[in-house]
């Protein structure tokens, strides 16, 4: 039995009582004393050139406190990219600047290129319209093909071509790799697309500039997922404000599933307008311009190729990848189809030659970006698609074909052929866990009760492993990461034995504030409800980068548990004085400093006591207080895996596709709070689910966005869900951080959209539709009943 | 959005002189006008509000059929119309979501006539009469086209008499996204004829499948509609379906609805 409130404890999130009581305090609901509104002027077109911007009407407009254009902001730099990636020829990438605001062109719709402040929105939004711009339309470069092809018409005239780099992993393999495609007795190939994803976070990005003109210290409120990165970004590349001037808080923060990781230049927009006009200037984002603006995900064209031997063993993988930049490239673009992508092309498998190519191209649309997963579930799915089209090439069982290739549990730690390390891991274990829980044994006559409706039932596997508790920072350096990828944690025990836990990591929906309780609590034996989690302000926290690809507890996690153990050597010591005993016979236990063998003891509260209140201590040794700061940079990656079962019935008149059974057997390592983490799961589940059925961004020609709203942009609702059987009892614990923690975030989308695809290609299959090999996502009921009979 | 000023008529006489004003706009339960003005994307002067119109609320059974207030909610039609038309009333009961339902109304959907909305096919698969400040309306004679309908410029709906038939259902398909209808089928049969009305699919908005009709017509059952070829042409087509998919739901959701009716 876990120890109530401790670690494997489901505790209720004590974060819902604000939240579900509406007393969460967003970064909209904060209005600071003068405040001026802010909206920003989009670009009605995919590509063209600003000839002219004539914003005096909209000076005169009533209420109107400033306009400001991409002239204001030349002597500023440009929003970096955070990771330098290089051509398999050697040349490093192209890195095309990308202003605060669009300056000399426009590149996609959406593109703000002006910003009004006014005393109210409405005022703003008047003068908006007011702006007289003379923009010259060029021809919009959308697909992707098209634009490596056409090296006459650039999304950034600066760049010879659209092509970002052209990256090969791990280059020096690939004449092994095709080699060994020469001699494959099979050769499977399969091209599909992962479809573009909006990231629709629940709350919508909003940002407030707050400048003294008193101090000269800037504050900037932002919907951050990580508010050091921010900053860092900010101060170091964009506006040259020192770190100790300038402040990011990040308060409640409803969602950001990637999209809130970087820095956007509507947040130095906020900050230079506030200094201009010495006010705190607010701008809060509708939920058009965030399908305008906010950082889209995957979109990916990828050619995959299996090679085997005829019973199926794994000999070679090969792909070739088009990844969508964008029209400039965000924060983390360029890494995520590579370094997060690439490196995951061996999967749980022990294939020997593996190599990836990939073009990053840039296009007229809304930069892309890390979204939920990303790199690994485009990963993912590629590989486990075209697994389950070999399996049907060489009649072997989707089951079988997976389980003869896995990485068997006593080969760890290994080494794949993409330059991991797996540390720990049993793949058979939960996918024999998958096969129970599916009651594989019955689908026969779950199939039978469906055909009685009319209806096809078909079952969809699919396995998945992520790298994740992202990184060890020298790795990354190498590799071409432009920031370190700790992360940091100060306890800060107080003199009547409460506790304030200062992190980097930042909670916006994981439930930070209940998990990482639990841990000190179950650390320093003291109740959770003595500990307080303090997120999301700079000014407060020591230096941490945030909450992404499933790396709070891992990373921040672990940092706490090294500052715990501070505390306690620290308590030890102050113990050992207390209790007139040596240092060495100290035991700290359950929140207890005994003398071994006695029963003389010091209560946590009583060292944290004597800390502050120092008459009885050891000072000429030691310093009073008692807090610690510890920063944790991890060894390796974490490598949480899983397999996936889906089932679905499909209608074959409509070709509308129900999921009707949804099973997940997941390792996630050691996990904390059960609860919260089967909630991470249904909710990458019920995202994996909306990007294989219903989700998608679609351009036309023109780089118009047709997928602009609700009504045409399909997000999953709770009917379009199953109920999920959600399992996490597998367990090998990750074996170089201290939690045995792996991470549980991304799962749900990684693992979900091949499970689903390939359930609806077996129910296809099944009915005789054999033709039928792929289908690209979404499967919407209009492309399955083409596919049948189109 | 842009200021207006807001109109609370209490009768349709007053709503209808408020009406005459330059920049008037007719307001019933906004679940288009409003999203449309707070977009900017309309910009009326003056609102016109139809929601405090007691004379233009409610649902009751009549000589002429079941008539139906021009500003009764959906969430009202689906809750009384269920005794006297089912049909009809698990049509409004299916629209939007409970917050679109509890405003949203007849008569706002019948004058907006949306391609995808689902009352102009109950309204045209019925043959209902449209009731106005100032005329009757035949439903046949009604909907012309995309967001076009022979109202007048002022012209209120104030009440739809629906004849109630022997038999009836409707079947949508959501579009997955707006869930408005990719394809919605109403299907009636009355003593004199068989009806079927189309929406979602057509180029110029609701239609009837006279083909259908008459199929049906000499034999009610959903096998009828079996050997029909519905042409692809005038179909619309969209990312959310091309037009022969649009052409093969209207005939499975009619044989459906047949079955259901």
């Amino acid at each position: 039995m876990p120890k109530d409130g401790g670690i494997g404890a489901s505790t209720l999130r004590r974060e819902d009582i604000r939240f579900l009581t509406g007393k969460g305090r967003y970064t909209a609901d904060i209005n600071l004393r003068g405040q001026a509104f802010a909206c920003f002027l989009r670009s009605e077109v995919a590509h063209g050139r600003i000839r002219s911007i004539d914003t005096s009407a909209a000076e005169e407009m009533p209420g109107v406190l400033a306009v400001m254009t991409g002239e204001d902001f030349t002597e500023v730099g440009g929003n970096p990219t955070g990771w330098l990636v290089q051509s398999r020829d050697g040349a490093t990438m192209k890195e095309p600047k990308r202003p605060v605001l669009a300056h000399g062109k426009v590149r996609h719709v959406g593109d703000a290129y002006a910003l009004v402040v006014a005393e109210t929105y409405e005022q703003a939004k008047d003068a908006c319209e007011a702006i007289e711009a003379d923009i010259e339309e060029l021809p919009a470069i959308v697909d992707m093909a098209a634009a490596v092809a056409d090296t006459t018409n650039r999304v950034h005239d600066e760049c010879d071509d659209n092509v970002v780099f052209d990256w090969g992993w791990i280059e020096e393999n690939r004449a092994a790799v095709d080699a060994a495609f020469e001699t494959a007795p099979h050769v499977t190939t399969l091209e599909l697309v992962n479809n573009r994803l909006s990231p629709n976070a629940m709350e919508p990005r909003a940002s407030i500039g707050d400048f003294d003109s008193g101090t000269g210290d800037y504050k900037l409120y932002t919907t951050s997922q990580n508010p050091h990165l921010t900053r860092l970004l900010i101060s170091a590349f964009v506006m040259g404000i020192p770190e100790n001037k300038l402040t990011v808080i990040a308060p409640d923060v409803g969602g950001g599933f990637g999209s809130k990781i970087y820095h956007y230049g509507e947040e130095a927009a906020v900050l230079a307008a506030s200094k201009r006009l010495d006010r705190p200037v607010k701008w809060v984002c509708d939920r058009s311009e965030a399908f305008l603006s906010d950082a889209h995900g995957r979109d990916h064209v990828t050619k995959i190729q299996l090679a085997t031997d005829m019973e199926g063993n794994f000999l070679a993988v090969r792909t070739e990848t088009l990844a969508n930049m964008g029209a400039y490239l965000s924060n983390f673009a360029t890494c995520t189809p590579t370094f997060l992508h690439g490196t995951l092309m061996a999967g749980p498998y022990k294939t020997p030659h593996v190599y990836v190519n990939v073009k990053a191209v840039m296009t007229n649309t809304v930069p892309v970006d890390a979204y939920r997963g990303a790199g690994r579930p485009e990963a993912t799915y590629s590989l486990e698609r075209v697994i389950d089209k070999a399996a049907d090439e060489l009649g072997i069982d989707p089951w079988e074909i997976r389980r003869k290739n896995f990485i068997d549990p006593d080969q760890f730690p290994y080494t794949t052929p993409v330059g991991l390390v797996y540390d720990t891991g049993n793949y058979h274990a939960t996918m024999d866990k998958l096969r129970e829980l599916s009651d594989v044994a019955g689908f026969e006559a779950r199939a039978t009760e469906s055909a009685a409706k009319g209806k096809l039932r078909g079952f969809g596997l699919s396995t998945w492993i992520e790298a994740c508790g992202i990184a060890p920072s020298n790795l990354v350096g190498v590799l071409g990461c432009r920031v370190g990828l700790y992360d940091a944690a100060t306890i800060r025990v107080n003199a009547t034995g409460n506790i304030s836990v200062l992190v980097g990591a930042h909670s916006h929906g994981q439930g930070h504030e209940t998990v990482f309780a639990q841990l000190i609590a179950e650390k320093l034996g003291v109740d959770a409800k003595s500990v307080e989690i303090v997120h999301g302000d700079t000014s407060k926290i020591p230096f941490g980068m945030g909450t992404y690809g499933s790396r709070s507890l891992a990373v921040c996690g672990s940092a706490m548990m090294k500052a715990a153990d501070k505390i306690i050597d620290k308590g030890k010591k102050i113990a050992a004085h207390m209790l007139e005993a040596a240092e060495g016979d100290i035991e700290f236990n359950d929140g207890s400093f005994s003398v071994a063998g006695t029963d003389r003891q010091k209560s946590f509260a009583e060292i944290a006591f004597s800390a502050y209140v120092p008459h009885n201590y050891p000072l000429e040794t030691l310093e009073p207080g008692l807090e610690e700061t510890a920063f944790y940079d991890p060894a390796n990656f974490t490598y949480p895996a899983g397999a996936y079962g889906c089932e679905v019935e499909v209608d074959p008149e409509t070709g509308g596709v129900d999921i009707v059974r949804f099973t997940c057997a997941d390792d996630f390592g050691n996990v904390i709070n059960p609860m919260i983490v089967a909630g991470q799961v249904h909710g990458g589940v019920a995202q994996g689910i909306g990007q294989a059925l219903l989700e998608g961004v679609v351009y036309n020609e023109d780089g118009q966005l047709l997928t602009g709203s609700y009504m045409d942009y399909a997000m999953p609702r709770a009917d379009d869900v199953p109920n999920f059987t959600v399992d996490h009892s597998c367990v090998t614990p990750c074996t170089h951080n201290p939690l045995g923690a792996k991470g549980c975030g991304e799962a749900g989308a990684i693992g979900t959209p091949p499970a689903v695809v390939n359930a609806v290609i077996d129910a296809l299959h099944r009915a005789g539709h054999r033709h039928i090999t792929h289908i690209d996502m979404p499967l919407t009921p209009s492309r399955v009943w083409t596919a049948m009979h189109g | 959005m842009h200021d207006f000023e807001l109109v609370k008529p209490a009768s349709v006489a007053e709503a209808v002189a408020a009406l005459g004003a330059e920049g008037a706009q007719a307001l019933s339960g906004g679940q288009t006008l409003l999203p449309s003005m707070k977009q900017r994307l309309a910009a009326p002067e003056r609102l016109v509000s139809l929601g405090d119109i007691a004379e233009m609320k409610g649902v009751c059974l009549g000589d002429r059929g079941l008539a139906v207030g021009g500003a009764t909610p959906h969430a009202v039609v689906a809750r009384e119309a269920k005794a006297h038309y089912p049909a009809l009333a698990w049509l409004a009961g299916e629209i939007g979501d409970p917050s679109v339902r509890a405003r949203g109304t007849i008569g706002g959907s019948l004058a907006n006539n949306d391609p995808a909305a689902c009352y102009p096919a109950a309204a045209l698969g019925s043959g209902a009469t449209i009731v106005t400040d100032r005329r009757e309306i035949a439903a046949d004679a009604f909907f012309q086209g995309l967001f076009t309908t022979a109202l007048e410029e002022g012209e209120i709906i104030t009440s739809v008499h629906f004849p109630i038939p022997e038999k009836a259902a409707y079947m949508k398909f959501a579009q997955p996204a707006s869930r408005f209808a990719l394809v919605g089928v109403f299907v009636a049969k009355f003593a004199d004829g068989v009806r079927v009305a189309i929406t979602g699919a057509g180029e110029d908005g609701v239609f009837r499948w006279t083909e259908a009709e008459a199929a049906l017509g000499a034999d009610f059952r959903p096998e009828a509609v079996e050997g029909l070829a519905l042409s692809a042409g005038g179909m619309l087509g969209d990312m959310h379906g091309a037009p022969a998919y649009r052409a093969n739901l209207v005939k499975v959701l009619t044989r459906r609805a047949v079955a259901a009716a």
